[in-house]
């Protein structure tokens, strides 16, 4: 350190070795962050004899350019296929159910975290926010107990009730932030009009925060979309209730070509990245708005 | 008269107003509040009553309250189980690993893209890309890529890198590496979720940089400060509190994780978390009670954990 010190020139980093560092850091970052994605695309377009002969060598040629595997993963069994469509359409329903009751629900209790005060305001919020923090694997022991009890296991109604209260804290976050930036004057001249909360709620505070809740929607969306642990203990039993996520799980157990799970994988990720990279600038908004506080 | 008149009509309307909006309140988030009641508060009574029973997946119909006999086998068992320890000592290094590692890699990548340039925005979407990827299809991936046999990683090694033979990435619990034993697997995993969480870290440190004030860097620069100085005694100052929520909030849900490893190795390999081994004790060997138990020492740890972090967090606070 004295050393260094004594001598100034070398004190000071040369710009040019931390724009070199700073070059390597995204490029690796890039590779990293891109490229399990690219090589599950790679893989999924050659024949399979090609994936096991030259596991080292990822670029087809055009020749042996082959697009089968996408219509086996997603045909149903029945047609020789491995039924992800149908796994699809399950999640699709699963996804937008939940979605739909979460935020109406959210949006309701962010309103009132937002603008009003009543009773029990703080022991709601650390609820929700316990909810946020707590082990979700706890939950499954009881949650599995009593929908057996109920009979709900294998139903995607059970299903929905759970990502909903998994989904609400957070829906219910990133919507305050959107909900707080409404004015509150073109609220109350709404109120003093003689508009009913309900109607005011509906006609003037949505339209306004729309785009903060096609955001949060979204990332409902994709939590529903994604969620692996519950539908494994619910529907395992039940192959045509499959969840995209439970369903290419359970084919990596089976004997299934390589390549087909990788058309699988990608099949089921290329919805996410569409609406990811759709909305992303909003997303990332809503995402980090927690993080300015310091 | 009428001034004191009006003054009590309007403390009455006042007073009024303030419980009309107290019940409008309660109406509005009680939707809210008896889902999560439901879903997850009762439940969670559920765990504790459940640790102190011996109930198995068998005797699920026949449960009733009348017929409830209170144990605490469940607990001895699993305080004498050396699988406990061994799950307990795995989750506490996996966390741990995973958060820092997390943290140092959302940090690097955050202060690489912090100046605008062509193309930023796209590389940062690339960037976030792991974070919202169905886990599931990303763990099949890597376990291809991983794959002993026709995986990219070992064709690579073998061939390129001269190593001796194929790795089984997924299932070596300690590999001598130059006489040092090396926790293969759990490296793995702990790099998977390094992978899959950092982006979280990015993020958060990215938003927290466009709000630094330019003007003390610019000054330290003028005076002659280097790159690494303003870094250490400027920008890393101002990151803490971010850094703090990203700890907190990392360390709770690595320490729960489920998922990640589960799909990778199932446990195998010197894996076997708390949260794989409460599935295996539900799923596996059918035994309720037990994966109650490993449950509820779950929660009670991290609770513990995370009162020891705002005691900690707090005390620094008033100490600055």
């Amino acid at each position: 350190m004295k050393r260094l010190a004594a001598n100034p020139v070398r004190r000071v980093p040369s710009r040019g070795g931390i724009r070199v560092l700073k070059v390597t850091v995204i490029v690796l970052a890039v590779v990293f962050s891109a490229g399990p994605l690219l090589y599950g695309v790679l893989l999924s377009v050659r024949p399979l004899s090609a994936v096991l002969n030259e596991p080292l060598n990822l670029l087809p040629s055009l020749g042996e350019l082959d697009f089968s595997s996408y219509p086996t993963a997603l045909r149903g069994e029945s047609e020789g296929g491995f039924g992800l469509a149908r796994f699809m359409s399950n999640t699709f329903l699963v996804a937008l159910s939940t979605v739909v009751i979460s935020i109406v629900f959210s949006a309701l209790g962010a309103y009132a975290a937002v603008r009003m005060k009543f009773f029990g305001q703080r022991t709601v919020s650390a609820l929700f926010l316990s909810v946020y923090l707590f082990p979700g694997i706890v939950l499954a022991v009881p949650l599995f107990v009593m929908l057996s009890r109920i009979g709900l296991t294998g139903s995607l109604v059970g299903l929905v009730l759970i990502y909903m209260a998994q989904t609400v804290p957070v829906a219910l976050y990133m919507l305050r932030n959107y909900l707080a930036a409404v004015p509150r004057s073109v609220e109350e001249a709404a109120l003093i009009d003689g508009c009913g909360l309900f109607r005011m709620l509906r006609s003037v505070v949505l339209p306004m925060a729309l785009p903060g809740i096609a955001a949060t929607s979204l990332y409902v969306f994709i939590i529903a979309w994604n969620e692996y642990l519950f539908a494994l203990l619910f529907l395992v039993q039940d192959r045509e209730r499959w969840t995209v996520a439970l369903g290419i799980a359970q084919l990596t157990e089976f004997t299934v070509p390589v390549t087909v799970l990788m058309a699988g994988s990608i099949a089921i990720t290329l919805p996410v990245l569409v609406g990811f990279f759709a909305a992303q600038k909003l997303l990332i908004s809503g995402l980090t708005a927690g993080a300015e506080k310091g | 008269m009428t001034g004191a008149l009006s003054t009590a009509l309007r403390r009455g309307r006042r007073l009024s107003r303030a419980q009309q909006e107290d019940l409008q309140g309660r109406l509005l988030v009680s939707p809210t509040v008896l889902v999560v009641v439901l879903v997850v508060v009762l439940p969670f009574l559920a765990v504790v009553l459940l640790s102190f029973l011996d109930v198995r997946l068998v005797d699920i119909p026949r449960l009733s309250f009348a017929t409830l006999e209170f144990t605490t086998d469940n607990y001895a068992e699993m305080l004498s189980n050396s699988r406990f320890w061994g799950a307990l000592g795995t989750t506490v290094a996996y966390a741990t690993l995973t958060t820092v590692g997390a943290i140092l890699v959302g940090l690097g990548v955050a202060l690489a893209l912090r100046h605008p340039f062509r193309g930023r925005g796209l590389i940062r979407a690339l960037v976030l890309m792991p974070y919202v990827l169905p886990v599931v299809a990303a763990a099949t991936i890597w376990k291809t890529l991983l794959n002993p046999q026709y995986g990219w990683v070992n064709a690579f090694g073998t061939d390129v890198l001269g190593w001796d033979g194929p790795i089984a990435f997924l299932s070596t619990t300690s590999e001598d590496v130059a006489g040092i034993p090396v926790p293969v697997t759990l490296l793995t995993v702990v790099a998977f979720e390094i992978w899959k969480t950092a982006p979280l870290a990015f993020l958060f440190i990215t938003a927290r940089l466009q709000f630094l004030p330019s003007d003390l860097e610019e000054a330290a620069e003028i005076d002659g400060a280097t790159v690494t100085q303003r870094f250490r005694y400027i920008v890393l100052p101002q990151l803490r509190g971010v850094i703090a929520v990203l700890v907190l909030l990392r360390f709770v849900w690595s320490f729960q994780s489920f998922n990640d490893v589960y799909l990778l190795t199932g446990g195998a390999g010197g894996t076997e978390v708390m949260a794989v081994k409460v599935y295996t004790e539900l799923i596996t060997r059918a035994d309720i009670g037990s994966a109650a138990a490993y449950g509820l020492a779950l929660t009670v740890l991290l609770s513990g954990l995370l009162l020891i972090y705002v005691r900690v967090n707090r005390r620094s606070e008033v100490a600055e």
